[in-house]
């Protein structure tokens, strides 16, 4: 019973940690300055709703949100990617 | 003999000209008459039957759902009816072959005519009153395509679009009729209809139905003040208005009038409304008829006088006038076919048809202008000829009728000052054109036709003197079988002798001819009269009409269509606000009774973000990228929510959706200028669109938690309590998508795949700006595709691939599914596409995108159709478990082929999609001929 409890704790308390980790990278979204502080932002903010879905499959005790999180592991990168690509040639597929 | 050959025939022989036209005129005649004269042959066949009263009848099912079956049936009237169709058809086409030039289209005329044939093959033997108006439909377009044979002339256009209105309207007023009829009867089946009389009239819609069907009878005959469109049909060529103006076309209504006679008639309101019209009708028809000078235009409004004539012989209250209108019916068709193909050979071989100049034709054709002559004198009623007989059996109708009261003795004297004008304007026709002196200027020097072009004409005036001399012979048992089939009785004693004594339509007869001829003696005066009146053009009225509705619908248009896609959301939106707000405006209080959620700080603060990504994607609209990114962080979030609450399939999507769209806008962005050119909008319409906007976000949001918060009876413990024991799966989405709701998405894989396909047709041969710099002008980068990018993804794609297929394989019994797995497989090869470019990718992945849709929209299909093999309803699904040594239990489903399906056609319209969005700038971009 104890151990569920700690383990329910470290969840809680590592969600917290992960939305204040949210709410940074918002702002540095809003704030940038430049386009790829933002892209950057946004690419960690896909890193830390991947924490946040397997906090909450760990919470729920249910392995049925781990796809989400390899999904956005995944294609997250693809977005990032074509971002930068676009930054740098504009035209993403040459 | 089957019944579906009579109309299959010709319907079959429609293509015959158009493939024999290259072998010469005659040929194409030839093969062209073959099939209607079969179907002739099958017609003249059934005659014993019909004549011993016998109904052939012939049905298969169609739509029966909706009483629609397609059924014919031969009785008396149709009987008649389609051997003066064939007949006359027949004929037609014979003079045709003489009267069409080298210059016309054979081929086209000739596919026309015999569609025409076909038509109104369909309006006579239709057994079910739905079928009957889809012919009724067809003979008013493929009439329209006749009269406009000319296209190049604009009177045969507006001609051809007058007569397509006016007779389309009437149709649309006949539908209306007819399945008013439908529902009071209960039955669209004919024979059933006229059974059920009683019934019609003592119902609350009969004056509806009688008014409604006599409009699309009385369009159809050009019956007053609906006759206007008739004369501008003249337009077209001589064959056509032989065919169309005296035995078919304009006799659809009045078999109209003939085929419900039994079960609308026997009403005061049927009688006064036919009989007035039919009344109005002869006189106007047959005075008008008298100023003609064209030969075609007196002949055009005889006709609506004899079609006046008719309508008023079946609005008399006798069972002998209904007997005599089917005579008329054919007497009219015989002479008038005859007269408008002799009009046709006068202006064939003299280049005129103006009687001021057609004149003393009778030196250079004597033998055209004796058939010429016989066939007008049958119109003007003249003893010895068929056209007598049915007019004397009006007058002695007339005689014995009582439908004005006490003014009833007004309508044998109106009926015998319109036989009068009848032989005024036949013995103009006679006179002007065959003697009263020379020709004046006439283009050519007439001279007799071609043989064969007199043929048809002699054959029917043949018929005239026939019928006028022997009527009981000639005629007697059809006109006694076509009369029971309108009676739908045992008929009445009459007799078809040709004389009868001296008596009242003797009587009458004799002052007609003397008034007649008095008239056209003094016609001088008369013109003189009549040119006092205004010439009022009918077509100029109509055109003005039609001008000025097409001005009214553009203005509608141009204020709904203005081609602003601003305008079109803005009226979309706001009509689904009045929709969507108006029951929220009855509901007393939004909230239900369902608990609440509790709320914790991360949903807040989710819920938070999801408001500052929306906010900074509004603030950011300007500059595309950065509002690119804003609404990225919706997406996530949404795709988060999804996930948490329990709705794991779902987020799946959402996450590949919105790399795939990210992926789409930064293709298309390209392209865009960087920035919206900063000409804000003007604060007035700022204010609009915000006001708008938060409207609907109130509406919609209180419309969610109203649903949010009430208890509802959803469908899905159906799928839930099922879905494993009648899908296979325990995965309900999936189930529902491949096997419950199969029929579904397989709807909506073909819509991705068109969508797809018309996207590539769209980027076909498409050359678009490609900038040179960046937004802040910084020039691109050299490095096409850096290193890193390229290894990373390299190494990316067979773990991707791994993905798929496992979110494919599980999906039936957890969240994924081919829809999810297509998405991921086809974000991966894109990815390739960035990092390694077009090149690359074709060396090693080259094949048309198309077939992968093709392919999985094929597999998808079979497999529905796959469970026909085992008596099964379409897209059932089969599934069993085995098991295999090391892998153990597992199970197989057809849902899974199908699922592949999917999965390939989500690749394919994706790939070909983005891919070759992706392609423009490139070598390897799609060409206008889709290569």
């Amino acid at each position: 019973m104890l151990s569920l409890t700690i383990l329910q704790g470290a969840v809680l308390l590592t969600s917290t940690l992960v939305v204040v980790a949210l709410i940074l990278n918002i702002w540095r979204m809003l704030r940038g300055p430049d386009i790829t502080d933002r892209i950057l932002a946004l690419d960690t903010l896909y890193i830390n709703s991947i924490a946040l879905i397997i906090l909450l499959g760990l919470y729920n005790g249910s392995a049925l949100y781990f796809e989400g999180a390899l999904l956005i592991a995944m294609l997250g990168f693809v977005s990032t990617a074509a971002l930068c690509k676009y930054l740098l040639r504009g035209d993403i597929i040459e | 003999m089957n019944l579906l050959w009579i109309p299959l025939l010709p319907l079959l022989g429609t293509l015959v000209p158009l493939l024999s036209y290259r072998f010469g005129r005659t040929a194409t005649a030839a093969l062209t008459a073959l099939l209607p004269a079969i179907s002739l042959i099958l017609v003249v066949q059934a005659i014993p039957a019909v004549f011993a009263g016998e109904a052939l009848t012939w049905q298969a099912s169609w739509i029966p759902q909706i009483g629609l079956n397609l059924a014919f049936h031969l009785d008396g009237l149709a009987l008649l009816f389609s051997l003066l169709i064939l007949g006359i058809g027949l004929l037609v086409i014979l003079y045709a072959r003489y009267y069409l030039s080298d210059n016309d289209h054979m081929g086209r005329f000739y596919s026309y005519l015999i569609l025409f044939m076909t038509a109104m093959l369909g309006v006579v033997l239709s057994n079910n009153l739905l079928q009957l108006w889809f012919f009724w439909e067809l003979t008013s377009i493929s009439s329209f395509l006749l009269i406009s044979f000319w296209s190049h002339k604009t009177d045969a256009r507006k001609g051809a679009r007058m007569a397509l209105t006016i007779t389309g309207a009437g149709g649309l007023a006949l539908l209306g009729a007819l399945i008013l009829i439908g529902q009071t009867v209960g039955s669209y089946d004919l024979r059933t209809v006229l059974a059920s009389g009683d019934v019609l009239r003592e119902s609350a819609v009969y004056p509806v139905i009688i008014v409604l069907f006599l409009l699309g009878a009385f369009t159809k005959s050009a019956q007053f003040p609906f006759h206007f469109w008739l004369p501008h049909a003249m337009a077209a060529p001589t064959p056509v208005s032989a065919y169309l103006h005296s035995a078919t076309m304009v006799k659809a209504g009045v078999f109209l009038l003939a085929r419900f006679y039994p079960v609308l008639a026997d009403t005061d309101l049927w009688f006064v409304i036919v009989s007035m019209v039919g009344l109005a009708t002869l006189l106007l028809g047959a005075y008008t008829a008298l100023f003609k000078h064209d030969l075609k235009g007196l002949l055009a409004y005889s006709t609506i006088s004899h079609l006046g004539l008719i309508t008023l012989l079946f609005g008399l209250d006798t069972e002998l006038a209904a007997i005599a209108a089917v005579f008329h019916i054919i007497n009219h068709a015989v002479f008038k076919a005859s007269l408008f193909m002799a009009a046709g050979i006068i202006d064939h071989e003299s280049g005129s048809r103006d009687m001021r100049q057609l004149n003393g034709l009778w030196k250079y054709m004597p033998y055209t202008a004796t058939l010429a002559m016989v066939a007008a004198a049958s119109m003007a009623g003249v003893p010895l000829l068929n056209g007598f007989l049915s007019k004397e059996m009006l007058f002695a109708e007339t005689l014995h009728q009582a439908t004005l009261g006490s003014l009833s003795w007004l309508i044998p004297l109106l009926a015998t000052i319109g036989g009068a004008l009848a032989v005024a304007y036949s013995l103009r026709f006679i006179h002007d054109v065959f003697f009263n002196g020379e020709p004046i200027n006439l283009p050519r020097t007439p001279h007799e036709p071609p043989r064969y072009m007199r043929v048809p004409v002699e054959i029917l005036v043949v018929l005239c003197l026939l019928v006028g001399i022997v009527p009981d012979f000639a005629v007697g048992d059809l006109l006694n079988a076509a009369a029971s089939a309108v009676l739908h009785k045992p008929l009445p004693d009459f007799s078809l002798a040709v004389w009868h004594g001296f008596n009242g339509p003797l009587l009458m007869s004799l002052l007609a001819v003397a008034g007649g001829a008095t008239l056209y003696y003094n016609r001088r005066h008369l013109f003189a009269f009549q040119g006092q009146f205004a010439d009022f053009d009918a077509k100029i009225e109509f055109e003005k009409g039609i001008q000025w509705t097409t001005e009214k619908a553009a203005v509608i248009h141009r204020w709904l269509d203005n081609a602003s896609l601003q305008r079109y959301v803005f009226l979309l939106i706001i009509f689904s606000l009045f929709v969507t707000a108006w029951p929220l405006l009855q509901l007393e209080n939004a909230q239900g009774s369902r608990p609440q959620l509790p709320v914790n700080g991360i949903v807040l603060v989710a819920a938070g973000l999801l408001i500052i990504g929306t906010l900074a994607t509004v603030i950011f609209s300007h500059l595309r990228l950065l509002a690119l990114i804003m609404i990225s962080i919706v997406g996530l979030i949404v795709a988060i929510a999804f996930a948490y609450f329990s709705a794991p399939d779902l987020a799946l999507t959402q996450l590949s959706v919105e790399v795939a769209t990210i992926i789409l806008f930064l293709l298309a962005l390209y392209f865009l200028p960087q920035k919206t050119p900063l000409r804000d909008s003007s604060p007035r319409r700022i204010v609009r669109d915000l006001s708008i906007a938060s409207l609907v976000g109130a509406v919609i949001g209180t419309l969610c938690y109203a649903m949010l918060t009430r208890p509802l009876h959803s469908i899905s413990e159906f799928f839930i309590a099922n879905s494993k024991t009648g899908g296979g799966g325990t995965n309900v989405v999936n189930v529902i998508l491949v096997d419950f709701r199969g029929f579904d998405t397989l709807g909506e894989i073909t819509v991705l795949a068109i969508a797809g396909l018309g996207i590539y047709k769209l980027l076909a041969g498409m050359r678009l700006y490609v900038p040179a710099a960046d937004s802040e002008g910084r020039p691109w980068a050299k490095d096409k595709n850096p290193m890193m990018l390229a290894l990373i993804s390299q190494s990316l794609l067979p773990l991707a691939l791994l993905v798929s297929a496992y979110i494919f394989l599980r999906g039936h019994n957890m969240p994924g599914g081919g829809f999810i797995a297509g998405l991921i497989t086809a974000i991966a090869l894109i990815q390739q596409y960035i990092a390694h470019g077009v090149a690359w990718m074709k060396i090693r992945l080259n094949f048309p995108y198309h077939w992968l849709i093709a392919a999985g929209l094929l597999l998808a299909t079979f497999s529905g159709l796959g469970s026909w093999l085992f008596d099964q309803p379409f897209l059932t699904t089969w599934f069993d478990y085995f098991s295999l040594p090391w892998i153990g239990k597992f199970e197989l489903a057809s849902a899974m082929v199908f699922d592949l399906g999917v999965y390939f056609t989500v690749i394919g319209a994706t790939l070909l999609i983005l891919a070759n969005l992706g392609q423009l700038t490139t070598s390897e971009r799609p060409l206008p001929g889709g290569k």
